[in-house]
């Protein structure tokens, strides 16, 4: 959290910082009496299922927002779209998945293999990705650079897409099975843990590991990064970046799609799904600061802490107040950086 | 010259139909269809307003109208959900605006340093926190929301009401032409274009962003308080992410940049919820009031991609064209503003 300021004096607002993070800290490990959790100190099998429960959750939130960050890194295109990605994939993964298995309600864990899980979200994925795709050639690749008119046509994709799906899926809550192979539970000190979680987490690490590798070995990642930082030049150089948008749009759909099924077999989906996982990923890149990958993980890091930790470490009585608290964070990083933890200034 | 003249005399005869509507329009246009399109006529246009003289998209404009419903709730209510403070309509009214100036300060503040696409995202994140907010904290309402809130004897009638959206919309709206020539309003439209200038000039530049905000919040919040009053009740569902893409979706049918055009755009949207289910034919081709959404995102696609300044951009040119052809000299058109330079 500490800024990087080019003058060596340390800014009022990091020391307040520094204070609330100590302060934070302190409470959580001793003080908290009166909470659902107690103080770490003396429940510490408590306090180490709310961290793993806020690093799996983490995983979640890293594969949704790093497709966001990494369509707006490149093209500075804010997809507002981004969740109705989400929410088709969901629906679809969970359509195919009942398919599959050959019923469509009162699935357990024992009914899905491997496959009937995997397949069901590649298909989701593929889906939100060839609609992503179509949505960027149709609507956005003739307007680049203007971030607002960009940003109002995805919002009208957002707006049909969402009474569509309404149409196509209805109104209720669905979910999406874990295969049976990952649903264990083992215990933490005593806490009863499912290894769906791990499993979750574990997925996240694979894109994430991959995206490294795509953008930091392979040519088109490279181009990327460089487009990143000069269009013109990578343009001017000979290479043919309308594909490399296309591509990059492309897989930004995809990881909403992934994260689509991943969250509906985590929290399920439902109508409204959309919006909130807009939400979640807006409040993850600008706290890591858009169209950075790292920018992501540590967002979705610290987000997904906060989101375990509030309900767990607020007094009792309190515990509804823990939305506060993500309004609190994004506050926080805003007035050290405003443009995120790792974003740069326009 | 004469193009002002023309201006107030169309702006004239539009506050002349308002003022008589009730005379001829029946008592469910009156009710549903104009008091809503006057009410989001008004946050749609706290949101061009920043907009336009600012150039902050801000979709924090729902959250602004909904803290100042949820307040005037708490305060006027006596049962139910909410504070239960139980005073008078007129107090609840002015406690009411007074917290959304305050948090209007805050947010805008927070916010007053992101600029462009980033302040759109931080506005939407605090529509969204907003709204989970007024769900989850039961101390101020809870999902249910509050209900059986009444105006002030003087405002208790659906008449009566239409005419103080009425009153509210002229006055705002004239507020909005008067405060561009003001010393605030040029320092504002110098923000927008080049803060780095205006702050070398010695202007504080977040400082102007933070009050733009506030009287965005201010003029919102009247909105929230005559919708409270119209509807008498409110509750978290009137503030959810989809009512804040709605009132971006009305401000960009009329036109993002045009203050008339905010009213213009509630008026179609609000038309177009009411009497879509009447137009001949139109569930043959798959379309039924039930798809009204997909219906308003078609609009705002075809207006985004093929005119960008809306209704208001189609009408002035549809205007300037007439004035071409008729009277054979090429007419001062008004001046197209590009959408955003980017």
């Amino acid at each position: 959290m500490q800024a990087q300021t080019m003058k060596p004096k340390v800014r009022p607002a990091t020391v307040i910082v520094g204070l609330i993070l100590a302060g934070v800290l302190a409470w959580v490990l001793f003080l908290a009496n009166g909470t659902a959790a107690e103080p770490a100190f003396s429940d510490p099998g408590e306090f180490l299922v709310t961290v793993l429960d806020g690093i799996t959750l983490a995983g979640l939130l890293f594969v949704v927002a790093s497709g966001f960050t990494l369509i707006f890194g490149l093209m500075r295109t804010v997809n507002m779209a981004h969740g109705s990605l989400f929410l088709v994939a969901a629906f679809l993964a969970i359509e195919v998945q009942q398919d599959m298995v050959g019923k469509t309600r009162s699935i357990v864990a024992e009914d899905v293999g491997l496959a009937e899980w995997f397949v069901p979200m590649l298909v989701g994925a593929a889906v939100a990705a060839v609609i992503g795709l179509i949505v960027y050639q149709l609507l956005l690749s003739w307007n680049q650079g203007q971030e607002l008119r960009q940003a109002l046509i995805t919002v009208a994709v957002s707006v049909i897409i969402a009474d569509q799906a309404l149409e196509r899926f209805g109104g209720l809550a669905k979910t999406m099975v874990w295969p049976g192979d990952v649903t264990h539970y083992f215990e933490i000190f005593g806490t009863r843990y499912a290894t769906t979680r791990l499993f979750m987490l574990s997925i996240a690490i694979v894109v994430a590991i991959g995206l490294w590798i795509w953008l930091t070995k392979t040519r088109m990642g490279i181009v990327i990064r460089a487009g990143v930082d000069d269009q013109d030049m990578v343009r001017a150089l000979g290479v043919r970046i309308s594909i490399v948008f296309a591509v990059t749009f492309f897989v930004g759909a995809f990881l909403a799609g992934v994260g689509g099924a991943m969250g509906a077999s985590f929290a399920g989906v439902s109508t409204g799904t959309d919006g909130a996982w807009l939400l979640n990923s807006l409040v993850v890149v600008i706290i890591g600061g858009l169209g950075s990958l790292r920018g992501a993980a540590a967002g979705a890091l610290l987000f997904g802490m906060v989101q375990s930790l509030s309900p767990a470490y607020l007094p009792v009585q309190y515990n509804f107040y823990s939305i506060i608290l993500t309004f609190a964070l994004l506050a926080i990083v805003l007035v050290v950086r405003p443009y995120g933890l790792f974003g740069r200034p326009e | 010259m004469t193009n002002v003249l023309r201006r107030n005399w169309l702006f004239l005869l539009v506050v002349l139909v308002i003022l008589t509507l009730p005379l001829y329009g029946s008592n469910y246009f009156i009710r549903a269809v104009m008091s809503r399109a006057l009410i989001l006529g008004l946050v749609a246009s706290s949101l061009v307003f920043l907009s336009k003289f600012a150039g902050m998209v801000s979709l924090a404009q729902t959250l602004m109208y909904g803290v100042a419903g949820f307040m005037v709730g708490n305060a006027v209510a006596d049962s139910g959900r909410g504070l239960l403070l139980g005073w008078d309509a007129w107090v609840g009214m002015y406690f009411a605006l007074a917290i959304t100036v305050v948090v209007a300060l805050f947010f805008g503040a927070i916010a007053s340093r992101s600029t462009g696409i980033y302040f759109l995202m931080l506005t939407l994140t605090y529509a969204v926190i907003g709204y989970y907010f007024f769900g989850q904290v039961t101390t101020f309402s809870g999902f249910g929301g509050i209900s059986g809130i009444t105006p002030p004897d003087v405002l208790n009638g659906p008449t009566r009401i239409y005419y103080a959206a009425a009153a509210v919309s002229i006055l705002i709206y004239i507020f909005y032409r008067a405060i561009a020539r003001t010393p605030f309003g040029l320092a504002l439209q110098g923000v927008r274009d080049d803060p780095v200038r205006m702050t070398s000039l010695g202007f504080n530049v977040p400082m102007h962003r933070t009050l733009a905000f506030v009287l965005a919040g201010f003029i919102a919040g009247l909105a929230g308080v005559l919708n409270i009053w119209w509807k008498g009740q409110i509750d978290p569902q009137s503030i959810t992410i989809a009512r804040t893409i709605d009132v971006l979706v009305i401000a960009v049918i009329g036109g993002i940049s045009s203050l008339e055009g905010a009213w213009l755009g509630a008026l179609v949207f609000v038309l177009a919820n009411n009497y879509l289910r009447v137009v001949p034919l139109i569930d043959k081709i798959g379309l039924t009031q039930d798809r009204f959404r997909t219906i308003v995102g078609i609009l705002v696609l075809v207006i985004v991609v093929l005119s960008p300044e809306g209704l208001t951009g189609i009408l002035q040119k549809a205007w300037a064209f007439v004035r071409r052809k008729t009277s054979g000299s090429v007419g001062e058109g008004p001046k197209q503003e590009a959408i955003d330079s980017g």
